[in-house]
């Protein structure tokens, strides 16, 4: 249980700056996502806070106590690594006792904790297996685990799902939220994927080259992206921008209109302002179609614009097709990107 | 197909697939690896069963591959046993005779059936009758003959410690090269390896000066600490151990471990094999030094199997007999090491190697 804040966080290796003064508060028993496109600074961050690496200026507080000189050991946090770094050469039960054996605490207490994290996880039965004789999502679970047994104040996890496949990633997700729900920690978890983020997160902080652009509730995210950038990474498929001269009733000061797919409604005309698209591909889903188009309009050719559409559709390829979409779904912003 | 390709390439299952016969290249492959055999088998094969032969067996000329040597009968009236000999007498007949005495080219011998009919013959008439005997008296007595008890303890603490030792220094040294980043941590790596380009002849003087100083002459471990730094190891463990990943590291620090629980419980283990490889080594160096222990070692009750070895042959007469048997002794061990080891060596030496 624990509170985290970052102050005026900065970090950079020789001259290259990984993040530039990033100020951040964590309430306790949140569940926050750390999400970005590779390279954003995401992992340094998670590693900053943990204490693995010291950030090159600002400061780091663990329930209001700044903790910048404090060694990774004794933060009282606990990380799951992306390859998970379980040791080979021990078993399951080792693995998860390793840190408890280290904290001196007694081998009737860390049978005890094992056991129960074990049952936690479904690892019973696998308590005496070697890491590699374990599946993927079986070492993904003893490295979780491995971080409940010593009930840290945070759990740090870095990218834990990326190495399992998809179907698999589903289901870790909801026990991971389950975890999360039974322990009431503080969880900080790094993912790249912008679905994981949407799922499982409390509040989701978008990073892009060691900035944050916004941090909020996956719905604020959605529904009021601050800039295109997030606009851009937060949804599937992504968010089309269409320059403000296709778009009648645009407010002063617009550069670019964006329409989630999914908002994007066809019409029969082009008459009140519908956007002309000139369908390029049709993917037949059943339950949706999704069509990919360029825009045909003065001032905004060549302008990729993809719509999904419930149900199927007869629209074919090479088709002109009508777009509109309601206008609280639209979302305007300047030239620079930002929201107006 | 380089020549070391084709001297060193293996049988492979696509090559003699659905044929039952030979390529001609494996008849060539075949007759090198024999031939191979041959001279570096021959020798140590050749040792093991003349340190079987008695003394006057290995004076024999020609000398023989088994330990043959004279057959001998008890006849009465005679202390000793005789040596028997096949006798040929005018007719072309041959009989088996006991050789009583012999007095120039004229041997006089007696038929141990009827011992007092004395026979006279010249000696190109008679020839040994040898027969097929393993001396075991020569390892026997080799025990009580000389201090061997205290050369074989000299040897083993010398190789056990030496190799402990080594193991512990060189694999700290590696933990520190490969896993932690400082200033100036290339330029001692560097130094390190650099020392293996000095041949251990140059700086046989400058050690000797410095263990004479710290007065370890004359003592085992004036023979193990200048031993137990080796370039190798160090480079041997380093690079093994940079394959361990960082994270493995970072996950025991996060563990609460301290850094020298990581190097105990995580970089130890996960480095065995290579550990294994050191350890091999290490033993066969050790047990196999001679110059070193010999320079610093020349108290008797001091001498490691190598240097004891070659003090029976620096004495007046070399018993030729006791000396084989101790040799044979003195390669068991090493050879036992690294039968039993060999497969460590190959794998530890391919995965350290190569990374």
């Amino acid at each position: 249980m624990a509170t985290l804040e970052l102050k005026n966080i900065s970090k950079s290796y020789d001259k290259t700056s990984i993040i530039r003064s990033l100020d951040l508060s964590v309430a306790d028993g949140e569940f926050i996502v750390f999400v970005g496109p590779s390279g954003c600074g995401k992992s340094t961050l998670l590693r900053i806070i943990s204490g693995l690496d010291a950030p090159s200026g600002g400061d780091i507080l663990i329930d209001g106590n700044i903790v910048n000189e404090v060694s990774a050991a004794h933060r009282g946090c606990a990380m799951v690594f992306q390859s998970y770094a379980l040791y080979p050469h021990m078993t399951v039960y080792d693995n998860m006792a390793f840190g408890l054996e280290n904290m001196k605490v007694p081998a009737a207490v860390i049978a005890a904790k094992v056991n129960a994290a074990a049952a936690l996880l479904r690892l019973d039965a696998l308590l005496q297996r070697k890491p590699t004789q374990l599946s993927g999502g079986q070492r993904q679970r003893v490295a979780i685990g491995r971080s409940i047994v010593r009930e840290p104040k945070l759990f740090l996890f870095d990218e834990p799902l990326s190495n399992l496949d998809a179907e698999l990633r589903v289901s870790m997700r909801s026990e991971i939220r389950d975890l999360h729900a039974r322990l009431k920690a503080t969880m900080i978890y790094v993912t790249h994927d912008q679905v994981e983020a949407m799922t499982m997160a409390d509040k989701i902080v978008v990073l892009r080259a060691g900035v944050i652009e916004q941090v909020g509730t996956p719905l604020e995210l959605y529904n009021r992206p601050q800039n295109t950038f997030v606009a851009g990474f937060i949804g599937s498929p992504r968010m089309n921008f269409v320059p403000s001269a296709a778009v009648p009733h645009s407010p002063a000061g617009t550069h670019s209109v964006g329409i989630r797919p999914e908002h994007a409604q066809l019409v029969q005309s082009a008459a009140s302002g519908a956007l002309t698209v000139t369908v390029s591909q049709v993917e037949q889903l059943g339950s949706t179609s999704l069509l990919h188009g360029v825009v045909v309009h003065q001032g905004a050719e060549d302008t990729v614009f993809e719509l999904v559409l419930n149900g199927q559709t007869s629209v074919q390829r090479g088709d002109k097709v009508f777009v509109t979409a309601p206008p609280e779904h639209l979302h305007y912003f300047d030239k620079d990107g930002l929201r107006i | 197909m380089s020549v070391l390709q084709f001297l060193t390439r293996t049988r492979t299952r696509t090559r003699t697939r659905g044929r039952q016969h030979f390529d001609w290249t494996d008849w060539v492959t075949y007759a090198y690896l024999v031939a191979g055999l041959f001279m570096m088998f021959g020798p140590v094969l050749w040792l093991v069963m003349s340190s079987f032969k008695t003394e006057s067996a290995l004076a024999q000329f020609p000398p023989t591959f088994l330990p043959y040597s004279q057959k001998t009968v008890v006849v009465s009236g005679h202390d000793k046993p005789l040596p028997l000999y096949i006798v040929k007498d005018e007719s072309g007949a041959t009989r088996e005779l006991a050789q009583v005495s012999r007095m120039g080219i004229v041997a006089t011998l007696v038929d141990p059936a009827q011992p007092t009919v004395e026979i006279k013959t010249n000696i190109k008439n008679r020839t040994p009758v040898n027969e097929m005997q393993f001396a075991w008296s020569n390892y026997t007595e080799v025990f009580g003959k000389f201090s061997f008890g205290t050369y074989l303890w000299n040897s083993v603490f010398i190789t056990v410690v030496a190799t402990i030792i080594t193991l512990l220094f060189n694999s700290m040294a590696a933990f520190a090269l490969s896993k932690y980043q400082f200033r100036g941590q290339k330029t001692v790596f560097i130094l390190i390896i650099a020392t293996l380009m000095i041949p251990p002849t140059i700086i046989l003087v400058p050690a000797f000066l410095v263990i004479s100083s710290v007065g370890l002459l004359n003592s085992l471990w004036g023979v193990i600490l200048p031993a137990v730094a080796t370039p190798t190891g160090v480079f041997l463990l380093r690079q093994y151990m940079l394959t361990i990943p960082d994270e493995l590291l970072e996950a025991a620090r996060m563990d609460h471990a301290s850094e020298w629980r990581i190097y105990w419980k995580i970089i130890l283990p996960l480095a065995a094999p290579a550990m294994a490889v050191l350890a091999i080594f290490s033993v066969m160096w050790r047990w196999n030094d001679f110059l070193w222990p010999l320079i610093v070692l020349s108290k008797s009750e001091k001498f490691t199997l190598q240097l004891a070895l070659n003090s029976f042959q620096g004495e007046l007469n070399t018993q030729w007999h006791y000396l084989l048997a101790m040799t044979v002794i003195t390669l068991i061990p090493v050879s036992l090491v690294f039968a039993f080891l060999q497969k460590y060596i190959t794998t530890g030496i391919a995965g350290a190697g190569v990374k």
